[in-house]
């Protein structure tokens, strides 16, 4: 279950979701379970000329194509060593897959909807459009992002 | 929706399909009464379904049809347009009713009185035979009951109480006439009808036993999975080709073939007759024949050729435009025709064909053709091409501005089309699906169109090449020939405004370096390189690559969102080793590069440009090597290297005169050899320099008096020339030099008619001193 209905301790009664967790440079953010269809390890990325910066390229997912979005082209974090190992998040989002490419993968977290404040109105712009809330957690910030708008970002107007 | 209303959706829609053309048909063949059973048969089942199904307003006008259609087949009634046009009009009620079913799963609301009326005066017309259906007639055994109108006939009351009695007689009807059919004795002439009808349902039943309906979603996702099986196959071939002697092998390679006709079979189940496609067209022309008075035959052949249905859906709309345009443009009145000295009616030919692995559809009218003179002045007119750019322009390219969007030369706007909307559509259309359109035209004697359409979208077969280390596909159908260029050859490269060109043939071809169009790096590598020349409509480019693999059938998969703007790409596939490489799509890099046209709306900037481009290659921009040579006139004389054969020097002794004409046994044959001044005399000089000439396959060898030199000039013409077989006068290497004109000599050696001002030329043959001939 990606959603549960639970009685917390103030007896009230408060949905909760569960998300995906990732690590951006020294950031966590979280993406709904329920949009996540699987996580790779570093695949074969085929680039596609003239794509947007952030658009890797397409990979080959037992067949089907999936778009590579790299996370951190698109939230204007540093470039990641050459080295440096790369985990894909695989979203579904309107029938088309994507994988975002992140740093690290954490473990699945289950966050009550009350607990998830707005983004502060101080952060980035493009971190601002691309997350739709925060969670203060005893380890440090959760972001969590939301597909629709991360894609957004780069889509190609027109 | 009620399954029971589905089904009889599905099979009425396709039936009335079918319909449309059964009857124009049968307006044109009265006398085929199998074509008019099945007509009958298709309506007779829509009105006893509806019954069932309580649709009583269908049910009046298919009633009313039905009797029409009843008295034809027993011959009360004779085929005649208006009759005709009123069965049409039912048909067309029907679909319409049948529409609003689908939309809102009811009836809609509407009168049909006034159709049902027209439709049952039809029966009053037929002397006092009264208007039985068939079914009539079951209850009705004796055929002399008096203008019988049972409950049936007559548009039963809306109320919802009424319909069980309309069920009823229905049911009744069909129990009795099953029965009815069984007892052979029984059967006088009024059951003959039934007699038929039951025996032609029990082919169709037949015919339908060997079909299945299958749901277009299960054959897309079938396709789907042969197309990932095809790649796993593929990938398992290139493991089993790299390993020795593998126990594998043998497997594989029965996989392979299974998965071959596999594929095979799963595309064939995609397809459909192209005449699935025509079926509306018919009954199109039929009604724009009537209403515009002119008589227009549509001709169809190949209509069982086979296409995917995905391309079917696309190309009905174009095709029924074409058709359109040439029966409202092309063909015209009677009268007109006849001063034309054509036949009264009109021929449309419509016609496909599989060639290659295209399929090839030809529209071909014997109409007024398309007047060049007008769509050029319309072009210039909107300002798509500047004037002197247009007439420079072969009519063959100014017809290309009809696809232009908003472009009409109709001097008329008829209802029909003239409001130049559509034919960029068309254009468009078929560029999607990977086509080509092509447009020729013959003022006075008609039009053809000619569109060629891969067989399938699903899997295409394409070229893989290499730039810069990247691999990409180019589909097979645009590919027109691979020219490799190594280093010696790359003086044939000339730039021109920054933009390069091969000589190909002599032509120019625009080229397009595949690594600076994608923004590649530059891989350090071997100076041979190769050319893709690639046909976007009817621009030809060549695209550089550094290599040329080989050609795969490849399943096209689509780009998705985030990279679909990029006009460079066709869709991306995978291949054997498992590796992700993007179609290139030579119709958006021809637009990119703006080497060709596309459906953009600079289009007409960029064709002005190109023909501009092209002029200016003829005119100056251009190098050319030209042979000039001295003819005894005042200034040298010129001619372009590339419409020379050969340089001969023949001695007198090899000049024959013959038939008045002077000839010379050269390779094998006799080529007329003429003076290229008027005043020259042969046999003054031995021996005697000649250029020789050919086209196509005439030969013929020009008398000068010595080749001066071959240098490398803009030819320009500054000034047209007033002596024949001058084409003009161009300065080249410094002094103005006159430009001869090849073709008027070709014609002139081999008697060919010349223009009266041409007389000058005919002077050498008969001006020469003339001794005997050897």
């Amino acid at each position: 279950m990606s959603s549960a209905t639970l009685a917390s301790p103030s007896g009230r009664v408060s949905a909760q979701l569960e998300y995906v967790t990732f690590r951006l440079a020294d950031q966590w953010l979280g993406i709904p379970v329920m949009m996540v269809q699987e996580v790779l390890v570093a695949m074969r990325i085929a680039r596609v000329p003239m794509a947007p910066d952030a658009i890797a390229g397409f990979l080959n997912l037992r067949g089907q194509i999936v778009t590579a979005v790299d996370l951190r082209k698109t939230l204007r974090l540093p470039v990641r060593d050459a080295e440096a190992e790369i985990m894909n998040v695989v979203v579904l989002h309107e029938g088309e897959l994507f994988a975002f490419m992140v740093d690290e993968v954490g473990d699945v977290v289950s966050v009550a909807n009350d607990l998830v404040d707005p983004t502060p109105a101080t952060l980035d712009p493009r971190w601002r459009a691309a997350c739709t809330g925060i969670v203060r957690r005893d380890r440090g910030l959760l972001l969590v992002m939301s597909v629709l708008e991360v894609l957004r970002l780069e889509q190609p107007s027109g | 929706m009620d399954d029971l209303l589905r089904d009889f959706l599905t099979e009425s829609n396709e039936n009335l399909g079918k319909l449309d053309n059964d009857i124009v048909e049968l307006e044109q063949h009265p006398e085929d009464t199998a074509r008019l059973n099945g007509v009958f048969r298709t309506i007779h089942t829509i009105k006893g379904t509806c019954g069932f199904l309580g649709l009583v307003r269908l049910e009046g006008v298919a009633h009313a049809a039905e009797n029409v259609l009843d008295a034809l087949r027993a011959g009360r009634l004779t085929v005649e347009p208006e009759l005709i046009g009123d069965v049409l009009a039912a048909i067309d009620c029907i679909k319409s009713v049948l529409q609003a079913l689908e939309d809102t799963e009811a009836e809609p609301e509407g009168d049909d009185a006034a159709l049902i009326q027209r439709l049952e005066q039809w029966l009053g017309a037929e002397g006092g035979a009264h208007a039985n259906t068939p079914a009539d007639g079951v209850f009705a055994i004796t055929p002399s009951v008096p203008a019988a109108t049972p409950v049936a006939s007559r548009p039963a009351p809306t109320t919802a109480d009424a319909q069980p009695a309309v069920v009823a007689p229905v049911v009744a009807a069909r129990e009795q006439s099953v029965a009815a059919t069984s007892d052979s004795s029984g059967a006088g002439s009024s059951w003959d009808g039934v007699d038929r009808r039951g025996k032609g349902e029990s082919a169709a039943a037949h015919v339908a036993d060997s079909t299945l309906r299958v749901g277009v979603d299960v054959l897309d996702k079938l396709m789907n999975l042969v197309g990932e099986l095809a790649l796993g196959r593929n990938q398992l071939l290139q493991l089993a080709a790299n390993a020795d002697e593998s126990p594998f092998a043998k497997p594989v390679q029965q996989l392979d073939r299974v998965t071959t006709d596999l594929l095979e079979a799963v595309m064939k189940t995609r397809m459909q007759p192209i005449g699935n496609a025509w079926t509306k067209l018919p009954r199109l022309i039929r009604d724009l024949a009537q209403s515009s008075g002119k008589q227009i035959t549509l001709v169809m052949h190949g209509a069982e050729t086979d296409l995917d249905r995905q391309i079917l859906q696309a190309i009905q709309d174009p095709l029924t435009h074409m058709i359109r345009n040439s029966a409202d443009h092309g063909v015209e009145t009677p009268d007109v025709r006849r001063a034309a000295g054509k036949p009264d009616g009109g021929t449309i030919h419509l016609s496909a064909r599989h060639e290659g692995g295209h399929v090839v559809i030809e529209i071909v009218d014997d109409g007024a053709g398309i007047n060049a003179s007008r769509v050029r002045r319309k072009a210039v007119e909107r300002g798509l091409v500047k004037a002197d750019v247009a007439d420079a322009m072969p009519d063959a390219q100014i017809l290309r501005f009809i696809f232009e969007p908003g472009f009409s030369t109709a001097e008329q706007v008829t209802n029909v089309s003239g409001r130049g909307v559509g034919m960029d559509v068309v254009r468009s259309n078929i560029d999607a699906i990977g086509g080509t359109v092509e447009l020729s035209s013959q003022p006075g004697r008609g039009t053809t169109v000619r569109i060629k359409i891969p067989l399938t979208l699903a899997i295409i077969s394409a070229l893989l090449v290499g730039t810069a280390g990247e691999s990409f596909a180019v589909p097979q159908i645009g590919i027109v020939e691979l020219v490799r260029v190594t280093e010696e050859q790359h003086t044939l490269v000339e730039t021109v405004h920054g933009t390069q060109f091969y000589r190909l043939r002599e032509t120019l071809l625009p080229l397009v370096p595949l690594r600076a169009l994608l923004g590649l790096e530059a891989a350090a590598g071997s100076d041979t390189y190769n050319i893709v020349v690639c046909q976007v409509g009817e621009a030809r480019f060549g695209l550089v690559v550094d290599d040329v693999f080989d050609t795969q059938e490849i399943v096209v998969k689509p780009v998705g969102r985030m990279i679909k703007h990029l006009q460079a790409y066709a869709g991306c596939t995978i291949t054997g080793d498992g590796r992700v490489i993007m179609i290139l799509d030579p119709a958006g890099i021809a637009t990119i590069a703006q080497v060709a046209s596309n459906e953009t709306r600079d289009e007409a900037e960029q064709a002005a440009l190109a023909a501009e481009r092209a002029l200016a290659a003829l005119q100056t921009d251009t190098k050319e090597s030209v042979l000039l040579f001295d003819a005894g006139y005042p200034a040298l004389q010129a001619v372009p290297l590339s419409l020379v054969a050969r340089l001969e020097e023949f001695p007198l002794s090899s000049l024959e005169e013959a038939d008045g004409h002077f000839l010379v046994q050269y390779r094998g044959a006799l080529m007329p050899v003429i003076g290229a001044n008027a005043a020259m005399n042969l046999r003054a000089m031995d021996p005697r320099p000649v250029i020789v000439f050919s086209d196509r396959n005439r030969t013929m060898g020009l008398a000068v008096n010595e080749i001066r030199d071959i240098v490398e000039e803009h030819v320009e013409l500054q000034r047209r020339a007033a002596r024949p077989g001058v084409l003009g006068v161009s300065v080249i290497a410094g002094r103005a030099t006159e430009v001869i004109d090849t073709d008027h000599f070709l014609r002139h050696a081999h008697g060919e008619s010349l223009a009266v001002s041409d007389g000058v030329a005919a002077v050498p043959t008969i001006d020469l001193p003339t001794p005997a001939a050897a």
